[in-house]
């Protein structure tokens, strides 16, 4: 387990300053400060809501284009970040020349894709709610300090973390694959259009595509007529495809020459 | 199985696709030598590294370091291993200290270590600037001071002088002397250049097109290696008849006079005869072997 700990400790390192880690942050805090700046000069417009439809206007300008692309986008690219680090310098060969096991290389660089996936998920969650407080404080038509929101905005992005982990560790196997951005840029842009395309017309085994996992997750959060549930369909098929493909990066790691 | 081998590799082959990269090499590298791996580009140097280190996957178990099975003992073995692969590989955005800084953590060495081997390579002064913007000499003392880093007690170097200027050279060169004469460290190191292996190795290994051709003592390898008197002319047809008719063993090669070279004054008597038989003569010296003339000795042999 040492040997796990101290690589992802190194892959904090060494992305610490690069905008595979600073994305996490500088998404989250520049989306939500554009969306509540608009929302600040538009208070009036709010004003008529209550509270809870305040709240739901707020983060569903946000949450509406999360699960159809900003989410897999960002997954496509800070996946291919962490690999590219190695990559880029052709630090596979040191890498893997250091008495480390290879599946502690390979495991935290996964893990730590999950972890920058998480954070970024959760400050989505915490930024909004710190926006919604400030907006309240200083606009009293605004009045999202009158509802809390917290908990239920926080279970909807853990839905959505939960139901993009199929997409993140393809994307994660296939930057790990292939050095270049075009090849698992263009084949995840290519399956998340047809996943969308897919929920679109209403395909009964769109659940199946992890590129259409994190939308159908947000929709059945959105569907009025059902109650919350946290693991439906799609959640379980993310987590599934998930660990297999988890598995099978690492076999095809551990027996893969490194040019 | 020698048990004086830090290096030690069994009819090792290896392909790529259809291409033969290796073909039966069996290495046998002593304990406290500097290993010099002679051969051109495309020779499988580089490959044998890579097998050495388990870079690249073989099922096969032909390969024993430190007397252990590298597939069986892997971790243990690169505990004991510090290497530099072809160009140095380092995070360009790190700064020299920050590449040196994650290397230890991931090692477990203490930062104490990071300090000794940036006052080693001479880095202390450009210790924070970002790697990538170091000169090539400099990434390549960087990718020295992180094989070093975890006092191995092999060192594996491909290349290591490659973009080094002749200081830089004669100081890698020195350190490593140094390393196997008082430290009891072993060297292997890998290079296209016959004179630089000369100069540093006590045991050298040559590989051509993928067989080691010749595996031995340095001095094995001087009584291999023959020189040879090259000479310039004005006629140089005429000069070569004079010369073979005298018992000289002539030849001409890209318009100069070659023949074996067996003393100082054997030169004397050929520049003599030369000139008493009327021959102008602008240049007579005594030339090594190149690396391609070393093969064709070695194969004649």
């Amino acid at each position: 387990m040492y040997p796990f700990l101290i690589s992802l400790q190194s892959e904090f390192f060494k992305t610490r300053k690069t905008l595979a880690f600073l994305s996490a942050i500088l998404l989250p805090l520049l989306l939500i400060l554009l969306i509540s700046s608009g929302f600040y000069i538009k208070a009036e417009k709010m004003a008529p809501y209550p509270p809870i439809m305040q709240w739901i206007h707020f983060t569903g300008a946000f949450l509406g284009v999360m699960g159809s692309l900003l989410l897999p986008m960002l997954i496509i690219f800070q996946t291919y970040s962490i690999n590219n680090i190695e990559h880029g310098a052709g630090m596979w060969k040191s890498l893997f020349s250091l008495p480390l096991p290879k599946w502690s290389i390979y495991s935290s660089k996964w893990v730590y894709s999950v972890l920058l996936t998480a954070l970024c998920l959760l400050l989505f969650v915490v930024f909004a709610l710190a926006a919604g407080q400030i907006m309240s404080l200083l606009k009293p038509e605004l009045r999202f300090d009158e509802y809390n929101f917290a908990g239920l905005l926080f279970r909807i992005h853990f839905k959505m973390f939960l139901a993009s982990l199929g997409i993140l560790s393809i994307q994660f196997l296939l930057s790990l694959i292939w050095d270049d951005f075009l090849k698992p840029m263009g084949i995840g842009f290519l399956l998340l259009i047809f996943g969308v395309i897919c929920i679109n017309l209403k395909w009964e085994y769109a659940y199946a595509i992890p590129y259409s996992q994190p939308l159908l997750a947000l929709m059945n959060i959105m569907d009025k007529t059902k109650p919350f549930e946290m693991l439906t369909r799609e959640v379980y098929i993310s987590l599934g495809i998930s660990l297999i493909t988890f598995v099978a990066g690492y076999y095809i790691i551990s027996k893969r020459s490194i040019k | 199985m020698n048990s004086q081998a830090i290096i030690e590799t069994h009819e090792l082959s290896y392909h790529f696709a259809r291409q033969q990269v290796l073909d039966k090499v069996s290495l046998s590298v002593p304990k406290g030598s500097i290993y010099g791996f002679l051969g051109p580009n495309g020779a499988g140097k580089t490959t044998t590294i890579k097998l050495l280190l388990n870079l690249l996957y073989s099922s096969e178990r032909n390969i024993f370091l430190f007397g252990k099975d590298l597939q069986k003992s892997r971790i243990e073995i690169l505990r004991k291993t510090g290497s530099l692969i072809e160009q140095p590989a380092i995070y360009p955005h790190l700064s020299g200290r920050e590449n040196l800084l994650n290397r230890a953590m991931l090692l477990q060495i203490n930062k104490s270590r990071v300090a000794e081997m940036l006052q080693l390579v001479d880095l202390q002064e450009n210790q924070h600037k970002s790697a990538g913007n170091y000169s090539l000499g400099m990434k390549q003392r960087l990718g020295i001071a992180l094989a070093l880093l975890p006092d191995p007690e092999l060192l594996i170097l491909d290349e290591p002088t490659n973009g080094l200027d002749p200081n830089g050279i004669i100081e890698v060169r020195e350190l490593l002397q140094k390393l196997t004469s008082e430290q009891g460290k072993t060297v292997f190191i890998s290079s296209h250049l016959l004179a630089e292996v000369e100069k540093m190795a006590t045991d050298v290994g040559i590989i051509n097109r993928g067989k080691l051709l010749f595996q031995g003592g340095i001095q094995k390898l001087q009584s291999i290696k023959s020189s040879y008197v090259s000479i310039q002319v004005s006629d140089i047809i005429a000069a070569a008849n004079t010369l073979l008719v005298n018992g000289y063993e002539a030849d001409i090669i890209d318009e100069t006079i070659q023949l074996p070279f067996s003393s100082r004054e054997q030169m004397g008597n050929i520049n003599n005869l030369l000139v008493n038989s009327g021959h102008t003569v602008y240049s007579l010296s005594q030339t090594k072997q190149d690396l391609e003339k070393l093969f064709l000795s070695i194969t004649k042999n």
